[in-house]
C-alpha cells in the first residue's frame, strides 16, 4: 500500500487508464497548461501531450456537447469541470444528449464518457459556487452517477467509470483533493453500484456518501462512548444505488438515519427513506430518520453556514431520537 | 487611437502627453484620482486582510483595471443599471457605494452591502443601481442585457452597462445575446475588461480571433478598442457608446485592454505570465498617470495630495473598523431573502 492525496488518485485512474487506451483523453478548462485548477491533472500534460489533455476555453456548454459528440464516434472522454456548478451550463449535453442516445438512437450509439469534477460546499464561496448534484443527476435515467468519499474508493471507481460504456457524472470535492489515504501499489477497480460499509456495528445505521460522511465517522466514535454501536454505509455510487445493502444492514440494526449535505426536498435521504418503508417495513423500530443541509440556498458568512450544514451533533441527535433515547 | 496587442501596453501613450490636450477638468482628474486610488487601497487592504485570513471565501482583485470603472462612472448618468462578474469590488466603489458595506461583506457580516449573504463575487447596491456581481462567468452578459431591455420597454434613456472579462466573452450564450440586442436595438454598452487571461489562460490560447472586438461583428455591433489604462479613453468610448444607446441605435461593444497587476485570485502562482510583462504594464499605471496630469497642471499642492493619501487611508481603515465590529447574521437570516413570500414553509427537521 501506499499513501496518495484525493486528487492524486484520480491522477493515478486517468493516466493508467490513458496509458491501455488510446481513446481515452482529458478536456477542461485549465486542466493541461496550468495543471488542473486544482491540481488534480498535475503533469498529465507532459506526459500526455496536448492532443490527449486539452485546455478549452470557458464555454462549458460547448466543450460538453463536444465530448458527447466524440463519444458517440468512438472516443472516450474525460470531462474536468472546474466544479459542477458551471457544468449546470452543459446540463443540456449532459442530460438531453448524453443519457439519452443509445435508447434514442434504437441502441446504435452510446456515449462512453466520464464528467468529473468538484461537488457540494466548499467554504465561503456564496450560492452559486456550493450546490451539490447527486440528487439532480440521479433523477436522470441513461446516466451513473458516482461520488467517492476517500482516496481509495476514488481510484478505483474512476478507473470503472473511465471503462463503463455508459455516460457517469463523477462527483468530487474540492474540499477532498488533499484528503489522504492509503491505495494498493499495483492496479485495481471498484465495481460501481456497489455501497461500502465503513464501520459494522448493530444499533443503528448511518446511510452517506460523499465527504460529509466524515460527521458519520466522528459521530459514530463519540456513539460509541455512550454504548451505541453505529453501522455506517457509503453509498458511493448514487446511480444505481446499492439498495440491497442498505436494507440488509437495516435489518440488522432495524434503525436508520440517512446523512446527506444536499438539500432535504427530492433527495437522496427521501429515496432511501422510500425504499426502507418499502422493503424493510417490519424491521424497522423507528421512523428513519435524516440530516441535510437546510432548505435554504447557501450562503456567505459563516455563520449561516454553520446552520445550514449538517453537523455532529444534529446527527447525534437524530441516531438517538431512532433509539428514543435524549 | 492608441491601440495595443493583448500582451503589451500601448506604447503610443507618452507620459503626461494626453494631459496637455485633455478635454477633461481639474474635477474630472480629481475624482479619477480619489476614486481610483481609494480602489487600489481598497483592494490592498483586502488582500493584506485576506490573506491574515480575516475572512473566507475568494478573493478577486482589480489592482490595475481601475480606469476601466473610473472612466465609466464619470461618463454615465445617475439612472444607468451597471452588472459585471465576481471580481465585483470596484465597480460600486466608483459609483459612490460606501465601501464600509463593502469591507463588511467581505467579512461576511450583516452590515453587508449583501447582508453577507453574497460575499466578496456577490456585491449589489441597488440604491446605485449596482445590479452584481455574478459568480457564473458569463451569465452577466445575458442578465445585464435583460436590463437593457427592460429600459427600453420602459421607455427611459438610461443605458446598461455590462462587464465581462475576456474569459466569459466565450460562453455560448454571448452570442445568442449579442443577436437579440442588435436586433432590438437595446441599451447596453458591453465592457470586455480585458486584461489578457482568463484564470491561467490568455487570449491567444483560446482564439484565433485576438481582436475581442470583432466579436460582434457577425451582428453588425458597433466596437472598438480601448486603452483601459486610461481614464479619458474609456470615458470617451463609454459616452459615445452610451449615447449611440439613448439614441435607440442599440448596443456598443468596447475591448478594453487593460491588465490586472495581481494573480487571477489570491491562490495563483501566476506561471503563466512574466514578471517583466507585469512590470512592463504597470508602467503605464492609470493613478500614477492621473497624478502627472495633476501634478504637471499645479491643480492641486503637495497639501492638497497628501490630504486626498489621508483621506483614502482613513476610509479604508475606517471600512476595516466597520466590519470588525459589524455582528454576522444570525441564524433566522438564512430563512430569510430566499423568497418574497415571507411565510414560505421550508422543511425545518431543526
Ligand atoms: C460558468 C463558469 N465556468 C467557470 C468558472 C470558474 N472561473 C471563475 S473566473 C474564471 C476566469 C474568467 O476570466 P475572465 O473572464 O477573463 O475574467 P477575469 O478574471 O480576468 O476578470 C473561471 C474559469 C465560473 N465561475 N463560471
Ligand atoms: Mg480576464
Amino acid at each position: 500500500m501506499k499513501t496518495v492525496q484525493f486528487r492524486e488518485a484520480l491522477r493515478e485512474a486517468m493516466s493508467e487508464e490513458m496509458r491501455r487506451d488510446e481513446s481515452v483523453f482529458l478536456m477542461g478548462e485549465e486542466v493541461a497548461e496550468y495543471n488542473g485548477a486544482y491540481k488534480v491533472s498535475q503533469g498529465m500534460l507532459d506526459e500526455f501531450g496536448e492532443k490527449r489533455v486539452i485546455d478549452t476555453p470557458i464555454a462549458e456548454l460547448g466543450f460538453a456537447g463536444i465530448a458527447v459528440g466524440a463519444s458517440m464516434n468512438g472516443l472516450r472522454p474525460i470531462v474536468e469541470f472546474m466544479t459542477w456548478n458551471f457544468a449546470i451550463l452543459a446540463a443540456d449535453q449532459i442530460i438531453n444528449s448524453a443519457a439519452k442516445m443509445l435508447q434514442m438512437s434504437g441502441g446504435q450509439y452510446h456515449c462512453p464518457i466520464v464528467f468529473r469534477g468538484g461537488n457540494g460546499t466548499a467554504g465561503q464561496l456564496g450560492a452559486t459556487h456550493s450546490q451539490s448534484f447527486e440528487a439532480f443527476y440521479a433523477h436522470v435515467p441513461g446516466l451513473k452517477v458516482i461520488t467517492p468519499s476517500n482516496p481509495y474508493d476514488a481510484k478505483g471507481l474512476l478507473k470503472a467509470a473511465i471503462r463503463d460504456n455508459d455516460p457517469v457524472v463523477f462527483l468530487e470535492s474540492e474540499k477532498m483533493y488533499g484528503d489522504k489515504g492509503e491505495i494498493p501499489e499495483g492496479e485495481y477497480i471498484i465495481p460501481i453500484g456497489v455501497a461500502d460499509i465503513k464501520r459494522k456495528g448493530t444499533d443503528v445505521t448511518i446511510v452517506s456518501f460523499g465527504k460529509i460522511i466524515k460527521v458519520a465517522y466522528e459521530a459514530a466514535e463519540l456513539l460509541e462512548k455512550e454504548g451505541i454501536s453505529v453501522e455506517i454505509i457509503d453509498l458511493r455510487t448514487i446511480r444505481p444505488i446499492d439498495y440491497a445493502c442498505v436494507v440488509e444492514s437495516v435489518k440488522k440494526t432495524n434503525r436508520c438515519v440517512v446523512l446527506e449535505e444536499s438539500w432535504p426536498l427530492a433527495s437522496i435521504s427521501s429515496e432511501i427513506s422510500y425504499h426502507l418503508q418499502r422493503y424493510a417495513f417490519d424491521y424497522l423500530d423507528a421512523p428513519v430518520m435524516r440530516v441535510t443541509q437546510t432548505d435554504t440556498p447557501f450562503a456567505f458568512s459563516p455563520t449561516l453556514i454553520d446552520e445550514a450544514l449538517p453537523n455532529i451533533e444534529r446527527l447525534i441527535k437524530a441516531v438517538k431520537s431512532t433509539l428514543y433515547r435524549n | 487611437m492608441a491601440v495595443k496587442t493583448a500582451s503589451s501596453p500601448s506604447k503610443t501613450t507618452k507620459k503626461g502627453s494626453v494631459a496637455s490636450k485633455s478635454k477633461f477638468s481639474k474635477e474630472t482628474y480629481v475624482k479619477w484620482y480619489k476614486d481610483m486610488l481609494l480602489i487600489r487601497k481598497f483592494e490592498d487592504k483586502t488582500g493584506m486582510l485576506y490573506i491574515q485570513q480575516k475572512f473566507g471565501g475568494f478573493c478577486h482583485l482589480y489592482i490595475g483595471q481601475e480606469a476601466i470603472v473610473a472612466g465609466t462612472a464619470s461618463a454615465c448618468r445617475p439612472g444607468d443599471k451597471h452588472m459585471t462578474a465576481y471580481r465585483d469590488h470596484a465597480h460600486p466603489i466608483a459609483l459612490g457605494t460606501d465601501p464600509r458595506i463593502l469591507m463588511a461583506e467581505l467579512y461576511g457580516r450583516v452590515t453587508g452591502c449583501s447582508k453577507g449573504k453574497g460575499g466578496s463575487m456577490h456585491f449589489f447596491d441597488k440604491e446605485k443601481n449596482f445590479m452584481g456581481g455574478h459568480g457564473i462567468v458569463g451569465a452577466q452578459i445575458v442578465m445585464g442585457t435583460g436590463v437593457a431591455f427592460s429600459e427600453k420597454y420602459n421607455g427611459t434613456d438610461n443605458v446598461a452597462f455590462v462587464s465581462m472579462g475576456d474569459g466569459a466573452v466565450r460562453q455560448g450564450a454571448l452570442h445568442e445575446t449579442f443577436n437579440m440586442a442588435m436586433n432590438w436595438k437595446l441599451p447596453v454598452v458591453y465592457i470586455i475588461e480585458n486584461n489578457n487571461y482568463a484564470m491561467g489562460t490568455s487570449v491567444e490560447r483560446t482564439t484565433n480571433v485576438t481582436d475581442l472586438s470583432k466579436i460582434g461583428l457577425s451582428y453588425e455591433m458597433p466596437s472598438k478598442i480601448v486603452d483601459g489604462m486610461r481614464p479619458e479613453a474609456v470615458h470617451e468610448a463609454i459616452e459615445e457608446a452610451a449615447d449611440r444607446a439613448r439614441r435607440g441605435e442599440g448596443p456598443t461593444l468596447l475591448d478594453i485592454r487593460t491588465y490586472r497587476y495581481k494573480g487571477h485570485s489570491m491562490s495563483d502562482p501566476q506561471k503563466y505570465r512574466s514578471k517583466d510583462e507585469v512590470a512592463e504594464w504597470m508602467t503605464q499605471d492609470p493613478i500614477e498617470h492621473c497624478l502627472r496630469v495633476i501634478q504637471e497642471n499645479k491643480w492641486l499642492t503637495e497639501a492638497e495630495l497628501k490630504e486626498i493619501d489621508a483621506w483614502v487611508k482613513k476610509e479604508v481603515e475606517e471600512s476595516v473598523e466597520f466590519a470588525e465590529n459589524s455582528p454576522y447574521p444570525e441564524a433566522h437570516e438564512l430563512y430569510e431573502d430566499v423568497y418574497m413570500q415571507t411565510d414560505y414553509p421550508y422543511i425545518k427537521e431543526y
